[in-house]
C-alpha cells in the first residue's frame, strides 16, 4: 500500500502540450507513471507524448476513466485548471504551477469544498509512491520503496530527506511536496492522517520552513492522533523577520512563524526533532531499528 | 511590490475612501506650492519611503507656516531616511506628500491581509490605534478585533457591526466605516493586494472617519494583469542586490555574516544557512538559484554573491534532480574563471550525474573545496572562512 497514489492511477496532464507539461510529463511516464491523456484547449484530437490530448477535463475523464489530475499551466489560467479538474470528478488534483495570485487560490480554496476531492500544492514538486507512481518534478531515481512517509513544503529539501532514507536502506511508502504558498490545498495534519492510517507507513518525516501556523496545528494533531514515530526538521531558523526567503509562504510577519516557535511546538508534542537537515534520516533509523 | 502612501491614497481616494487632501512634492519649491494650493494654517510634510516608523524617525513633521513646508521639505528630500523598519542603510527620500493638517479625535487601526489558518482575506481592527498593533496584540488581545470573509458571499454587514462595535464608534460613524470597509474590500481585490494597512484610521473632531495613513502592498504573482499598479513601482526604495538578483531569476536576500551561500530550491538555501550558522559560521545571505540553474545563472550569481565585501568563503549547495551536476559543475568552474573569485569555495553536489560532476571539478585546475555531505559542506565552509 501507499497514500493516495499507487501503480493503479490513472493520470491526465493539464497543460501536457506546454514546455514544462511535456518534460516533465515524459519522465513521469518513463518512470511508469500510468499517464492516459492530457488537456490543452484548443489540441483536442490531437495525439502527445504517445497519449491522446482532449479540449477539455469533463471529456479526458469520460474517455479515459483517469483519476488523478497533474497540473502544469502557467499562473495566469491555473487556478481555472484546478476548478476544471475538480468539476471533472477527479479525486486528486496535483498543481506543480507556481506563482499563482493568492487572491486565485482563496477563491479555488473555497470553491473545492464543493467537490470531493483533494488538491495538492501549488507550488510543489507533486506526490511519488516509489516504483509505482511519479506525478511531478521529482527526481525518480533517488526514491527506493520503503516504510517511510514523508510530507515537506519544501522541494529540493524533500529530495535531501528522501535520498537520506534511501542512502540507509529504510526507503519511503509515499512522498508528498504540499508546496510553498500561503494558501494551499492538503496540508501536514491531511498528509499525517493518511500516513498514520496506512499499515505499510512505519514513521513519518516531516519537513517545515518558516511562515504561518501550519506547522504548529501539526505538532498538536500529532500529540493527540498520532501514535507512529514522527521526525521533524524546520528551515529558517537564520531568517530575519519581515524578509521572504524565496517561497511566498516563507515570511516571519507580525512576530509569527517563526522556527524556534514550531520547533518548541513539535518538541511540547514528542515529535523527534532535529536542528540539522542532515540527520532526518539517521535519526529515524536511531528510532525505527531501537 | 510595495505603493508609497500618497499612491495608496490615490487609490483611496479613486474607491470614495475619505483621505486628507495632499500633493505629492519632489523639491522644496514643489512642496511650498502644494501647501499654497491647499490653503489653510497647518500642514503634513511626509517622507515617501517604503518603510513603516516614519513618525519616530523624523519623517513625518506638522507645519505651521509654508517656511515650515520648505525647511521641512528641503530637510527630508535626497536625504535616507532610517526607521526601526528601513535596515541600518535606511531609504532614499525623492517625494515628500503635503498633506492638510487634520483635527484628530482618535487613533484607530485597520488592515486586511489573508488570514492564512482559514484561507481567507481578514479584516483586522483595533481602538488602539497608532501604536505598534504587534505589541497590542501580544499585551492585550482583547482590544483586536478580526473578521474573515467568504469569498462567494463576501462582507457582510454584520461583520462591519462587529468591527464597527469593536472600535466604539457612534451611530454616524459605524455608518461611515461600514461604508469604507465594503470600498477597502473591493478596492482589495480589484488590485490583488497582499496587505492593505490604515495606521491610524481616525475619528476627526467633527465626528468623521477618515484614512489618515495608508499603506498597500501588491501580490507580486498577480502584478502580470495590474499593468496600472506596476507603473508605481518604486525601484530606488528596493535593496539593489536584491533588484539585480531578481533580474536574472534568482531569489537573493543579503543578511549580515560572511559566508556566502548558493543553493537550489527555497527550502534547501534556508537550511543551508541554518547549518552555517549551526557549525559555528553566519550566512551573509540567502540565495536561491532556482530548479533550472544554467551557466548563465550561476555565472551571475556568483557575481552577486562577490558584490558583498565581507564574504570570506562560498559554499554552494546543489542537489541536482531534474538540473544535472555536470551541468551545474561546468557553470561553476566558468564562473570561477570569469569572475575571478579569490575567496575559498567549498561545493556539495549531489543528484542526477553526480560522478560527472565531482569529477570535472577535481579536474579543473581550480581551487575548489569539495565536500562530501552536507555536514562536511557546513564544517569545510565555516573552517575556510575563520
Amino acid at each position: 500500500m501507499s497514500i493516495l497514489v499507487n501503480k493503479d492511477s490513472k493520470i491526465i496532464c493539464q497543460g501536457i502540450t506546454g514546455n514544462q507539461g511535456s518534460f516533465h510529463t515524459e519522465q513521469c511516464i518513463e518512470y511508469g507513471s500510468q499517464v492516459v491523456a492530457g488537456v490543452t484547449p484548443g489540441r483536442g484530437g490531437q495525439d502527445h507524448l504517445g497519449v491522446p490530448v482532449y479540449n477539455t477535463m469533463r471529456d479526458a475523464v469520460a474517455a479515459t476513466g483517469a483519476d488523478v489530475s497533474m497540473i502544469y499551466v502557467p499562473p495566469p489560467f491555473a487556478a481555472d485548471a484546478i476548478l476544471e479538474a475538480a468539476d471533472s470528478g477527479v479525486a486528486l488534483i496535483v498543481c506543480i504551477t507556481e506563482g499563482i495570485p493568492v487572491n486565485d487560490m482563496i477563491k479555488v480554496k473555497s470553491a473545492l469544498r464543493d467537490h470531493d476531492c483533494r488538491l495538492i500544492g501549488p507550488n510543489c514538486p507533486g506526490i511519488i509512491t516509489p516504483d509505482e507512481c511519479k506525478i511531478g518534478i521529482m527526481p525518480g531515481f533517488i526514491h527506493k520503496k520503503g516504510r517511510i512517509g514523508v510530507v515537506s513544503r519544501s522541494g529540493t529539501l524533500t529530495y535531501e530527506a528522501v535520498y537520506q532514507t534511501t542512502t540507509n536502506g529504510l526507503g519511503q511508502s509515499t512522498c508528498i511536496g504540499i508546496g510553498g504558498d500561503p494558501v494551499r490545498g492538503m496540508n501536514f495534519i491531511d498528509c499525517l492522517e493518511l500516513f498514520e492510517a496506512d499499515p505499510e507507513t512505519d514513521g513519518m518525516i516531516m519537513v517545515g520552513e518558516i511562515g504561518g501556523t501550519d506547522e504548529e496545528a501539526a505538532a498538536e494533531f500529532i500529540q493527540s492522533n498520532v501514535t507512529k514515530p514522527v521526525v521533524a526538521y524546520i528551515a529558517g531558523v537564520t531568517a530575519p523577520p519581515g524578509k521572504r526567503m524565496g517561497h511566498a509562504g516563507a515570511i516571519i510577519a507580525g512576530g509569527k512563524g517563526t522556527a524556534e516557535d514550531k520547533f518548541k511546538a513539535l518538541d511540547a508534542a514528542g515529535v523527534a526533532t532535529v536542528r540539522s537537515p542532515a540527520e532526518l534520516g539517521s535519526k529515524m533509523q536511531e528510532i525505527i531499528s531501537a | 511590490m510595495n505603493l508609497h502612501e500618497y499612491q495608496s491614497k490615490r487609490l483611496f481616494a479613486d474607491y470614495g475612501i475619505p483621505v486628507p487632501r495632499g500633493i505629492p512634492a519632489d523639491s522644496a519649491d514643489a512642496a511650498v506650492k502644494a501647501a499654497k494650493e491647499l490653503g489653510g494654517d497647518l500642514w503634513v510634510v511626509k517622507a515617501q519611503v517604503h518603510a513603516g516608523g516614519r513618525g519616530k524617525a523624523g519623517g513625518v513633521k506638522l507645519a505651521r507656516t509654508l517656511d515650515e513646508v520648505r525647511e521641512f521639505a528641503d530637510g527630508m528630500l535626497g536625504t535616507r531616511l532610517v526607521t526601526h523598519q528601513s535596515g541600518p542603510e535606511g531609504l532614499p527620500v525623492n517625494v515628500v506628500y503635503v498633506e492638510e493638517g487634520s483635527a484628530i479625535d482618535r487613533e484607530l487601526y485597520l488592515s486586511m491581509l489573508v488570514d492564512r489558518e482559514v484561507s481567507r482575506i481578514s479584516f483586522i481592527a483595533s481602538a488602539a490605534g497608532g501604536m505598534d498593533i504587534e505589541k497590542v496584540a501580544e499585551e492585550t488581545p482583547e482590544k483586536i478585533f478580526s473578521v474573515a470573509i467568504a469569498p462567494d458571499a463576501g462582507l457582510q454587514d454584520y461583520q462591519a457591526r462587529q468591527l464597527a462595535f469593536g472600535l466604539e464608534l457612534d451611530k454616524k460613524q459605524m455608518r461611515q466605516f461600514g461604508d469604507l470597509i465594503k470600498k477597502l474590500y473591493q478596492l482589495y481585490l480589484d488590485s490583488d493586494a497582499s496587505l492593505v494597512e490604515i495606521n491610524p484610521l481616525i475619528t476627526t473632531k467633527a465626528g468623521d472617519v477618515m484614512a489618515l495613513d495608508g499603506k498597500i502592498n501588491i501580490d507580486g504573482s498577480a502584478l502580470f494583469r495590474q499593468p496600472r499598479l506596476l507603473e508605481m513601482r518604486d525601484p530606488s526604495q528596493e535593496d539593489e542586490a536584491e533588484r539585480d538578483a531578481a533580474e536574472h531569476d534568482l531569489n537573493y536576500v543579503s543578511l549580515d555574516g560572511n559566508i556566502a551561500c548558493m543553493v537550489n530550491g527555497a527550502g534547501l538555501a534556508m537550511a543551508t544557512m541554518d547549518l552555517i550558522k549551526l557549525h559555528g559560521g553566519d550566512p551573509a545571505n540567502f540565495l536561491d538559484v532556482g530548479g533550472g540553474a544554467t551557466a548563465e545563472r550561476v555565472s551571475a550569481a556568483f557575481k552577486l554573491i562577490l558584490s558583498n565585501d565581507s564574504v570570506a568563503a562560498i559554499l554552494v549547495n546543489i542537489f541536482g534532480g531534474i538540473v544535472r551536476c555536470d551541468l551545474i559543475a561546468e557553470g561553476i568552474i566558468s564562473a570561477v574563471k570569469e569572475v575571478g573569485v579569490s575567496v575559498p569555495v567549498v561545493v556539495r553536489l549531489e543528484g542526477t550525474n553526480v560522478d560527472k560532476g565531482r569529477e570535472l571539478l577535481a579536474n579543473s585546475g581550480l581551487d575548489i573545496i569539495a565536500a562530501e555531505d552536507l555536514t562536511d559542506a557546513a564544517r569545510k565552509v565555516v573552517a575556510a572562512a575563520a
